[in-house]
């Protein structure tokens, strides 16, 4: 693929990842805790990730979430974001780079340690342990998101070739 | 591109059985509470039993204000200045370390136990 195409590419992933991240916001299901999220973002992210490069999956992401918070958040959303997609950023990476599991299986480990990386930083944030409460419900749901958005990905991933 | 592998199941389970660790540590060492600390902008402000049910409301940092509802053992935070309402969709707490946070208003509500030196105080902020 050639640089203009990729530009291009980068530039479609990134906004649909923006939409994503906004019609997430829409959902106040996904709020009783906060934290808890369905991990809409994490679909463009995968597919990124499996269609194209780790590079491209790490620009669309840093992107993503520096856009986010100009358009809808402050600092303080910015750096649970920046945690959450850093820390599942790379551990999808180094995990699907161990090709022992298939995309279900980045996805689970992507959410539920993006989950971990938002209470760390709420943790310094806020100085209170107490934080560490949510962790069970950030956890499961991090599993049950993870293991839906893996699947959604990885059926787009094998039915869209971008090449 | 197989998107579904024994190993995903493993590493699924293995979550799983982390889950219920934690869950199962929580509740182990989860001790049920019997007062509720505010604090504004990491300065505790004021202290009220669990066990009365109360209505307050709390001023916080920078105008904000929050009502605070003891009622049956549970604490919970109602009536939010703020425009996200986060902090109500926190649910009623009742075990010691449990809190509700409402970030905009820099308001802290912790559950803590009889003996204050059961749990680190909240500091800086």
């Amino acid at each position: 693929m050639d640089k203009t195409r990729r530009i291009a590419l980068y530039g479609v992933l990134t906004a649909l990842a923006l939409i994503m991240s906004f019609v997430e916001s829409q959902i106040p299901a996904f709020m009783a805790v906060p934290g808890m999220k369905l991990g809409l973002t994490n679909v463009v992210v995968l597919f990124a990730l499996y269609a194209d490069s780790e590079k491209g999956a790490i620009i669309i992401n840093v992107a993503r979430i520096i856009m986010v918070a100009l358009l809808f958040g402050n600092a303080m959303s910015f750096s649970f974001s920046l945690a959450g997609g850093a820390l599942s950023g790379l551990v999808m990476i180094l995990l699907k780079r161990t090709k022992r599991f298939g995309i279900t299986g980045v996805s689970t480990a992507g959410a539920v340690s993006h989950n971990i990386g938002q209470i760390l930083v709420a943790m310094v944030v806020m100085n209170t342990s107490a934080i560490a409460l949510y962790l069970p419900f950030l956890w499961a749901s991090g599993i049950i998101s993870g293991i839906l958005i893996g699947i959604i990905g990885g059926i787009i991933a094998s039915r869209i070739s971008i090449n | 591109m197989k998107s579904f592998s024994k190993n995903d199941l493993y590493l699924i389970i293995a979550f799983l059985a982390v889950f219920a660790l934690i869950t199962v540590f929580l509740q182990l060492t989860g001790k049920e509470g019997t007062q509720v600390q505010v604090s504004v902008d990491a300065k505790v402000i004021a202290t009220y039993p669990l066990s009365e049910d109360i209505s307050v409301v709390i001023d916080g940092f920078g105008g904000g204000t929050n009502r605070l509802e003891i009622k049956g053992g549970s604490a919970y935070l109602t009536d939010t200045s703020c425009p996200d309402h986060l902090c109500e969709k926190m649910g009623k707490i009742n075990s010691v370390g449990q809190s509700i946070i409402c970030l905009p208003n820099r308001v802290v509500v912790e559950i803590t136990g009889d003996c204050s030196s059961e749990y680190d105080a909240v500091v800086g902020g």
